[in-house]
């Protein structure tokens, strides 16, 4: 449980498989006093992300010919075709892990290893934007990205992905696929038109509203209803949504505060409208025939993205590199979307999946146009406009942030 | 050179007892005091993820957890005794039946009420789930017969959490006092009725108190697994339902918060073994050992 050592044993061993200026690497070995480890571990973030650490990264890296990818669960077709093209083009073999079930756990599960500048057993992971993986950039523990052996994402990437609160010009990561956190509601139950943030204050629904429990989602809505961006959010902002959700709370609206398993009771009725993802809602529709209705709220909701990254301690990094490039090509990034039903960062996949909307027939044909003409898998402009970026919590404001939201979701 | 040789087998022989139970000890070393001592130096310790953990004898930690979340603490204990009273007034009857009247089919009977364990833990919970939903099968039945108001509801409450806890671990209860009432002497009992007692006195006054080590037992491996669980709370309970274990789960793999994370997860076992031991020394701490040596 020392880990205090940390910092100072990823900047050793920065030190060694990067060969920069040995300082570092001295320190690290000499200095094994409190002073000599913050020295150093400052030494790390003070030049961690510049583009020469990129060019430094990859100097001398070559293709292995296989990689490991970690994803989640039913994120891409169980017959994987996507990875059997990209085997076929490049020759790269790729061990296709389901190894992410969520966030929090799969970085405490990674960051000890990474902490001692081990591999962990990928060489690509998807995480999505939020506190994990902040700590992942701040930390030092990913790879910066080397943008000239991704031309797909240059020429394909919606200019929205390029511009991201977390990661802004995509130094370590690039989306996987993206989702809106909006509002779903069952229109068995409410009987009229569900449109803003504020319809989740509405004592008319006591009881029947479900909220998401983590911290940062619950914060966003929050936040939304006092009618603040998140990434524009300052401390003060958080206690003011804090007090605006305990509120709901204290009004008895709220039926549960839900990690994810949310779909069930909305669809049954335990809750009426809830918090919602919006590729949940479509796949719950297309597959259970529910009716269920996924609104943008007026006030803003969010658009959050599972990115891949590639870890400093990767073996195989110049293979996950091609790979995550290959995802940009529309051919593919279509096939993906066809099977994902979240929102792709290429907008040229909907008229790829246009087209062969109109070849197919029966069954196919309905299940494609149905993809192509929803706005929660390809949201219009107006929608696009609405949504927002998460707030921005690092390790240095955590402490004034988290405690204030779960003390809400979780008393 | 005899006596020399003597005096090394008897040294051996001295010796022998000890080396037997090393095994033992060195799987307690290894997996109880060295993760408690593991817990305690890191509950006491000050720092963040990024910039590391310092052993700095931070007795804030504890002051913090207890100021945050003494209501999860007390919540757990109260949620963990209602599981373990239901558990005992359910399984008791059960135990008794299958003892004394069980018969030839005894073990058939036994393999019933574990047979649900033949399916995992996490899956039944939220199999609970669906059967206490507002609309679902049970619920939704009474409501059409007009048996239940419409608005009424047990998912996500208190309700359904205790009877949660109370369903997962009823096998912990029943099996213990099975073991104590089948081996009894059923002679005895029948000395009682001998001696003029009634049904129900003959009960309380012989068989209850000697089946009272398998409900001591079956309370201590009720009551504590019930008072840190929070399966059942995170799946069949609401808001204001979180139990201590949920917030340890989030402190320490969410928020990344270590030593908060430990101060929290020993004040739990303390106040868990205080419990137990009072609990042993009202009791009679030699019950605790029949039971043991049972």
């Amino acid at each position: 449980m020392t880990r205090r050592l940390t910092p100072a044993q990823a900047a050793l061993a920065r030190g060694l498989t990067q060969p920069r200026l040995s300082r570092r690497g001295m320190l690290g070995l000499s200095g094994l006093t409190a002073a000599g480890l913050s020295l150093s571990a400052c030494g790390v973030e003070g030049q961690g992300g510049e583009s020469t650490s990129a060019k430094g990264f990859w100097d001398g890296k070559k293709s292995n010919g296989r990689l490991d990818f970690a994803n989640w669960p039913l994120y891409m077709d169980p017959g994987r075709p996507e990875l059997k093209a990209f085997t076929e083009e490049t020759g790269i073999k790729v061990n296709y892990d389901e190894a992410v079930q969520d966030n929090p756990s799969f970085f405490g599960k990674i960051q000890p290893m990474l902490a001692q500048a081990e591999p962990i057993g990928y060489d690509l992971m998807v995480l999505t934007n939020g506190i994990e993986l902040n700590k992942l950039i701040e930390l030092n523990y990913l790879a910066p990205l080397d943008h000239s052996k991704l031309p797909n994402f240059a020429d394909h990437a919606a200019d929205i992905y390029k511009k991201t609160s977390y990661d802004s010009g995509n130094r370590y990561t690039i989306p996987y696929a993206s989702g809106i956190t909006g509002i779903a509601y069952n229109p068995e139950y409410v009987d009229r038109e569900i449109t803003s943030i504020a319809d989740l204050w509405d004592t008319a629904f006591k009881d029947k509203v479900g909220m998401f429990a983590d911290p940062q989602e619950l914060a966003n809505f929050g936040l939304f209803y006092n009618g603040v961006k998140p990434a524009d959010s300052e401390e003060s902002d958080w206690i003011d949504a804090a007090d605006a959700l305990q509120e709901q709370r204290d009004k008895g609206l709220v039926r549960r505060y839900y990690s994810q398993d949310y779909i069930q009771p909305l669809s049954n009725g335990d809750v009426w409208l809830s918090m919602a993802w919006s590729g949940d809602i479509f796949q719950q529709n297309a597959e259970e025939g529910t009716n269920l209705k996924f609104v943008v709220p007026e006030e803003g909701a969010t658009l959050w993205s599972d990115n891949m990254m590639i870890p400093f301690t990767a073996k195989n990094p110049v293979d996950a590199l091609m790979l995550m490039n290959f995802f940009y090509d529309p051919e593919i990034a279509a096939d993906l979307t066809e099977y994902i039903n979240y929102i792709t960062p290429v907008p040229e996949a909907r008229d790829l999946l246009r087209s062969k909307a109109e070849e197919a027939s029966g069954d196919d044909k309905e299940t494609l146009e149905r993809i192509v003409d929803s706005p929660l898998v390809f949201p219009d402009d107006d929608d696009y406009a609405k949504l927002h970026n998460y707030v921005p919590v690092t390790s240095n404001n955590e402490e004034n942030f988290s405690p204030l939201f779960l003390a809400i979701s979780q008393s | 050179m005899a006596a020399a040789r003597t005096g090394a087998r008897g040294r051996t022989r001295r010796l022998a007892p000890y080396a037997l139970v090393l095994p033992g000890w060195l799987w307690l070393a290894l997996f109880f005091v060295a993760p408690i001592a593991s817990v305690v130096s890191m509950s006491l310790m000050t720092g963040s993820l990024g910039a590391g953990y310092a052993f700095t004898f931070e007795v804030g930690n504890y002051t913090r957890a207890v100021g945050m979340y003494w209501e999860q603490i007390l919540r757990s204990l109260v949620y963990g005794g209602l599981a373990t009273v239901l558990c005992i007034a359910i399984g008791y009857p059960v135990a008794y039946w299958i003892a004394f009247k069980g018969g030839a089919y005894k073990s058939t009977y036994l393999l019933l009420v574990l047979l649900p364990f033949f399916v995992s833990f996490v899956l039944r919970t939220i199999s609970w789930g669906f059967l206490l939903s507002d609309n679902g099968i049970v619920l939704g039945t009474l409501k059409d017969l007009g048996l239940l108001p419409g608005g009424f509801g047990v998912l996500n409450s208190a309700t359904a959490v205790v009877f949660g806890l109370a369903y997962n671990f009823l096998p912990f209860m029943v099996l213990p006092i099975y073991a104590v009432l089948e081996r009894m002497d059923h002679r005895v009992v029948e000395a009682a009725y001998d001696l003029y007692a009634g049904r129900v006195q003959a009960f309380v006054r012989v068989v209850l108190p000697m089946s009272l080590p398998g409900v001591f037992a079956g309370v201590i491996m009720v009551f504590i697994p019930t008072s840190a669980d929070y399966v059942n709370a995170t799946v069949l309970g609401g808001t204001g339902n979180t139990m201590i274990g949920k917030v340890i789960q989030t402190q320490y793999l969410v928020n990344n918060a270590y030593p908060l994370a430990a101060a929290i997860t020993f004040i739990l076992m303390a106040v868990l073994l205080v419990g137990i031991f009072s609990y042993a020394k009202a009791l009679g701490t030699e019950q605790v050992m029949e039971v043991q040596a049972g």
